[in-house]
């Protein structure tokens, strides 16, 4: 079998960026689009998946709609010696939906830990705050808790074809990001 | 909403078959036939339930870069600065947060040396210092919201 060429690897993202076709046969529909059998589309979106360059696939939610009305960031000042270890235990607490590790900026940020917490209100966000404290050990470390007001924006990093005209050099291809203003009071 | 569309949320924020019939294969389990999730998948989309149903791209695997940056503004300040902000097509999502930095955004640029020019401008335009947090290590995603 053969694989996609770079021109068609390209419009093949540019053609699920917007969602997979919701037909029963999406990935024959793909395969329509940019010219080539529905196994090689198949085979390039595994690749993709394997490789790390689709990180999930599936659904996106709007979390609002669903009742997720409150996010906090919990930010932490772990030692550096430590922030390997206490990264694994929240990873580990499943309390969390990230926890990255970020630079200090001090002296007007001392925390080098961050992880958000949804849920549906903020008292539920704050007893998921307490056992994630718990269940890790986390009660001697410095915390903050930084609770969202208002939300401005909210979209995601898409391929995005810039000139329909040309679609020869993936160069024409850029990130590029939904303009949309989302207000949540 | 009803339980069929919860059971249809929960499994498929997990993922989604990659073969040639997967609405068929992914509503085995729901106990529902592929028409009727097509069905349902389309009526949760057109009420907006659902951003999107498809793939979450990875953008540093493709040559892009994220970062988190913050900025800390006058309340009075804040919805003119917010505004200026968010005119830059390089941000993602902007939330105001209660702290002393009170404005925190993402930014994706399509290399990494744009998130440094940006934030550049950033500052030159608003007038207010950003502070740059890129992500220095990832120990867990895992955005699963069960409804």
């Amino acid at each position: 079998m053969t694989e996609l060429n770079d021109i068609q690897q390209q419009a093949l993202k540019c053609a699920i960026q917007e969602g997979l076709p919701v037909d029963p046969r999406p990935y024959q529909v793909l395969a329509d689009i940019i010219g080539s059998s529905e196994q090689e589309v198949i085979s390039c979106i595994e690749k993709w998946i394997n490789s790390g360059l689709i990180k999930r696939f599936g659904l996106v939610i709007k979390h609002h709609k669903l009742g997720y009305n409150a996010n906090a960031m919990v930010v932490w000042n772990v030692s550096d010696e430590l922030v390997d270890d206490i990264g694994e235990r929240i990873k580990q607490s499943g309390l969390v939906t990230l926890c990255y590790r970020r630079p200090r900026r001090l002296p007007n940020w001392n925390y080098n830990l961050f992880c958000m917490i949804h849920g549906k209100d903020r008292s539920q966000v704050l007893e998921q705050l307490e056992q994630l404290r718990e269940v890790c050990q986390l009660n001697e470390i410095e915390h903050d808790v930084l609770f969202s007001y208002k939300q401005f924006k909210q979209c995601g990093g898409r391929f995005h074809k810039q000139h329909p005209s040309s679609p020869s050099t993936p160069s024409t291809y850029q990130w590029n990001i939904e303009k949309k203003a989302v207000n949540h009071g | 909403m009803d339980e069929i569309d919860r059971k249809i949320i929960n499994q498929l924020q997990r993922g989604f078959p990659i073969c040639p019939r997967p609405y068929e294969e992914a509503a085995k389990p729901l106990g529902i036939t592929e028409a009727e999730l097509i069905q349902r998948i389309e009526s949760l989309l057109e009420n907006k339930t659902l951003t999107r149903f498809g793939p979450m791209y990875q953008i540093e695997k493709a040559g892009g870069a994220f970062t988190l940056a913050a900025m800390s503004i006058p309340e009075d300040e804040f919805d003119k600065v917010a505004e200026q902000v968010n005119q830059f097509p390089e941000i993602a999502h902007n939330y105001e947060r209660d702290h002393k930095l009170n404005m925190w955004f993402v930014l994706g640029t399509e290399n990494p040396n744009e998130i440094t020019s940006t934030i550049q401008r950033i500052e030159e335009t608003t007038g207010y210092k950003v502070y740059n947090m890129p992500k220095l290590e990832e120990f867990y995603v895992g955005l699963y919201f069960p409804v």
